[in-house]
């Protein structure tokens, strides 16, 4: 590398900029819409631009890439990317626009493998067709579905108006039943020539011959000693070990892995059509069923987006030193959570069957209950809002005995708080370290499979657990700071040989992290006893100002970064525009495939399984 | 499992002896299939969404579902009696689902845990998201919340085995697996340009030969939501007052009691604010008229309401 390149590589983001437009006058220009920021870079030259962004710029980890339909506004559609260093640093965000009606932008899988089933979604979801993508083809629906649901001018068979709360509900406060309006008594609608005579269920033939497979058995290797079939499994979406209902298609030599095809959308929940038709608070309870096992770093994610936002506006107090002290603590706790699930279900998919599996969530229980004290739910705890959090800490947690084995709770919240970080929390992690690390059965299953080198990892746009356990120092709690984290003494846990083993180790080495972070929180807890937990009006609908965000966090499961733009109302809409979510578990999945290919058959779950996915997040 | 207790079985008037207690049960076929079917209540294997961490922490150590004899989770659906289903439906997911249950053997329930698979929950408006497997496949016990906590999905299990309690051989409505023959599997979903249904096939073919003409279709005609009649109270008064004066003449005690809630319930309708109640008749539930909402109003309720309390 030669010194211009490393110099290029350590100026800012506004420097990049200006290099930028230095170099491609013509191609790039600012955007300079009202609360908009970054470039907007002319489609055809787009594939050339972001490669001198990553060679040269250092711009090397694409972190989202998300189209915006401008439908009633400008009658445009835009895709959105958010390019970031992995030393660290805030984001490049540049955008290609297209026209409606014929849209089209080049692919950047040459230049970031990780924009793969981004784009992918991209085609799904808009329309917008990708030349150059290798496998552009519908993700998350069903070949044959009709239209793309994500434009603004599609609407679903239980549409009734644009935007919440709808007229019909308030002030007049009656409610129709929506399968009531529907003439099918269901949630369909069908287009005006449907042809049934010509209706056949064409999604799993499709399937198979896009992958350029028939279902038959072919033979294989006869020049070999060992005379071996080709042959397809198909794992999912009902099965136990996928964690949900994912799905894989598997092409096999024998018992070796040729290829692997993830299939999704089988929880595909429409999060962010419902999204743009809330109010900005409702989609708070929203967010916890991304991933629904760490939904409190959900909140924070989203809260921190919208607070950009409502920054550029007159009357938006910041959060208070309290709340973001009890923000912190919740999300780290959630990491915990999370990380027991994890390292339990790995197991479970190594095949002990549920016995860690069970000693992981006896202490998951533990910190739930402090959850439910807190926030009225075990699970679901829609706890953050925009400036500060529900409710403050409880002074004692309690419950009632019940008939189902539960016993009579009663402690002070600090105590147990302090029990639990001092004491339980280390003494759990301890013990699945001592049970599990040195296990024989463990290390000959994990260690060199599933390798991902340092390089495609950070090609594919992979984070969290992932990226770190192949070497790659990389958390956004470090690279671009947030909440009270920068007054907060930890080390980013990092791993070098990239395998099943190192991570699971780096779940382990991330927990005694967090509880290093809960240690110093508890003290400030204290400190802060009795101190306002909000600081401006607590305002239902909010008006926020129009302009766009990327709210990220480092989740338990990697980067979730929000993208939320605001805008078609002067005075400051009430509901976003687009609401995004770039979900660490659907692009973490991009490398799944890489990472099998060579491997035995029976170690595609354990592989997954050190991926940690929720499907509520992959699929939204 | 708790030990075998035969007395648990006995179902008949005949006498068992003192001595044969606990050795010689005598019961009916269906107490004895029931007995046998509710205590060995095997679960699939299969989670959809949030709702099936719940399970899982349902079946692991703290809530324990092996006391119901339910802990046996089976991947396989001809394993199995019981789907738990377990989170959001979408339809591309309900083809195997449906595909699933047709694969379970008879006897087989269906429990719908969660507000999304008793009716679409929070995300039924969205266009992949089906409202309530009750659409495709029958249910038997729905658990409400979102997700309901392991207490509220082991209440459902017992609410299941007390329905299994109550099913009888001789009634076939009730159990349809007793009929001659097996019983027709469920036809499973199509994914076309949306989800198809075949039971519905006619009513899509209709729809599609008026698409076809040009005409509207996929409309529905609805009654308006506004109620016709709205009747006043001085009509609604002399009727409740009618049976008061019939049971006077019967029980004084009784009409005493009858006339006493009259008044109160006077007085409560006074209380509410004098203005409403001489237009319109707010409690009866036969006057449907609706009230208009006047916001200013409500909020000087509450005003009040938080003054009086102090």
């Amino acid at each position: 590398m030669t010194d211009k390149a490393t110099m290029l590589e350590q100026v800012d983001v506004q420097g990049a900029v200006a290099l930028l437009k230095q170099q491609f006058p013509d191609a790039v220009k600012d955007d300079s819409r009202q609360g908009y920021s970054g470039v907007i870079v002319n489609k055809d030259s787009l594939v050339e631009v972001a490669t001198y962004m990553r060679d040269q710029l250092g711009f090397d980890y694409l972190s989202s890439a998300t189209p915006v339909d401008y439908h009633g506004i400008e009658d445009s559609m835009e895709m959105v990317y958010h390019a970031y260093r992995t030393t660290g640093g805030s984001a490049l965000v540049f955008k290609a626009q297209t026209d409606r009606n014929a849209a089209e932008i080049p692919s950047l899988v040459e230049v970031w493998p990780g924009a793969d089933f981004q784009e992918r979604e991209a085609w799904d979801l808009y329309g917008i067709k990708f030349p150059g993508h290798p496998n552009l083809k519908r993700i998350l629906l069903w070949e044959g579905f009709h239209g793309h649901p994500m434009r603004k001018d599609w609407h679903e068979a239980y549409y009734e108006e644009d935007h919440k709360p709808f007229e019909s509900r308030w002030p007049e406060g009656w409610v129709r039943r929506a399968e009531e309006m529907n003439v099918y008594g269901k949630n369909v609608n069908y287009p005006a020539d449907l042809d049934l005579s010509k209706l056949s269920d064409v999604s799993e033939e499709t399937l198979y011959n896009d992958l350029g497979l028939g279902t038959s058995v072919q033979h294989l290797g006869s020049d070999d000693q060992l005379k071996t079939d080709r042959l397809v499994v198909n794992m999912g979406p009902h099965h136990p070990s996928t964690h949900g209902v994912f799905r894989m298609i598997v092409t096999l030599d024998g018992e070796t892995i040729e290829s692997l095809e993830p299939v999704m959308g089988y929880l595909h929940r429409n999060h962010e059509k419902i999204g743009e038709r809330n109010t900005f608070l409702h989609n708070m309870p929203f967010t916890d069923r991304l991933d629904y096992i760490s939904s409190m770093s959900n909140n924070l994610g989203y809260a921190l987006a919208v607070e950009q936002l409502l920054a550029k506006g007159a009357r938006y107090s910041p959060p208070t030193y309290r709340a973001e002290v009890i923000r912190v603590l919740m999300v780290e706790l959630t990491r915990i959570v999370n990380h027991y699930w994890a390292i339990g279900f790995l197991l479970n998919d190594l095949g002990a069957f549920f016995t860690p599996a069970l000693y992981a969530i006896a202490e998951r229980e533990k910190i739930l209950d402090f959850f439910e004290a807190t926030a009225g739910s075990r699970m679901m705890c829609n706890y953050m809002r925009f400036g500060g959090v529900f409710k403050d800490l409880p002074e004692r947690i309690r419950s009632v005995a019940v008939k189902v084995n539960d016993m009579v709770r009663d402690y002070n919240t600090m105590d147990y708080l302090t029990e639990l970080i001092n004491e339980r929390i280390p003494r759990s992690i301890d013990e699945l370290d001592t049970f599990l690390t040195d296990s024989e059965i463990i290390k000959s299953r994990t260690i060199g499979v599933g390798y991902l080198p340092p390089d495609m990892a950070i090609a594919y746009s992979a984070a969290g657990p992932l990226l770190r356990a192949s070497g790659v120092p990389y958390d956004v709690r470090r690279a671009e700071p947030y909440s009270i984290y920068p007054e907060l003494d930890f080390d980013v846990a990092v791993r070098y040989n990239g395998d099943i083993y190192d991570r699971y180790i780096i779940r382990l080495d991330e927990m005694r992290e967090s509880v290093r972070i809960l240690k110093q929180l508890l003290p400030r807890l204290e400190k802060t006893h009795g101190q306002e937990i909000f600081a401006g009006n607590k305002q239902h609908t909010p008006r926020v100002p129009v302009g766009e965000s990327y709210g990220r966090v480092e989740n338990p499961k990697g980067e979730l970064g929000y993208y939320v733009v605001s805008a078609g109302d002067e005075k400051g809409p009430q509901n976003p525009w687009r609401y995004h979510v770039r979900a660490p578990s659907y692009i973490n999945l991009t490398a799944l495939g890489p990472m099998c290919v060579g491997h035995k058959v029976a170690d595609v779950v354990a592989i997954l399984g050190s991926i940690d996915i929720v499907l509520g997040e992959t699929d939204r | 499992m708790a030990q075998l207790d035969l007395r648990e079985l006995n179902n008949t008037e005949f006498p068992i002896p003192d001595e044969m207690q606990g050795n010689v049960a005598i019961t009916s076929l269906s107490k004895l299939y029931n007995w046998t079917r509710r205590s060995s209540m095997w679960p699939l294997l299969f989670g959809l969404a949030c709702c099936a961490i719940e399970m899982i922490a349902t079946a692991a150590s703290r809530y324990d579902l092996s006391r119901f004899g339910m802990e046996v989770m089976r991947a396989s659906p001809r394993q199995s009696d019981l789907m738990i289903v377990s989170g959001t439906v979408t339809k591309k997911m309900v083809v195997p689902i449906v595909r699933l249950y047709n694969q379970m053997p008879e006897p087989k329930y269906v429990l719908a845990m969660g507000a999304c698979a008793s009716g679409g929950g929070p995300f039924k408006e969205g266009y992949n998201v089906v409202s309530g497997i009750d659409m495709y496949v029958p249910v038997d016990v729905y658990v409400p919340g979102c997700p309901p906590t392991p207490q509220a999905l082991l209440y459902g299990l017992i609410a299941l085995q007390k329905k299994i309690d109550g099913q009888s051989l001789a009634n076939m409505d009730d159990v349809p697996w007793y009929g001659v023959g097996p019983s027709e599997p469920t036809p499973v979903p199509i994914l076309g340009p949306d989800i198809i249904d075949p039971r519905q096939m006619d009513l899509i073919r209709r729809q599609a030969e008026l698409a076809a003409k040009g005409l509207p279709y996929g409309v529905r005609e609805l009654p308006p939501l506004k109620p016709v009649s709205t009747p006043v109270l001085s009509k609604v008064t002399p009727k409740a007052a009618a049976p008061a004066a019939a049971a006077e003449a019967d029980d004084p005690a009784k009409a005493e009691r009858q006339r006493k809630r009259d008044e109160a319930l006077a007085r409560k309708r006074a209380g509410e604010g004098a203005a409403a109640v001489a237009e319109a008749a707010p409690a009866a539930p036969a006057s449907g008229e609706k009230k208009k909402f006047d916001k200013a109003a409500m909020l000087e309720q509450i005003r009040q309401r938080k003054a009086s309390k102090g």
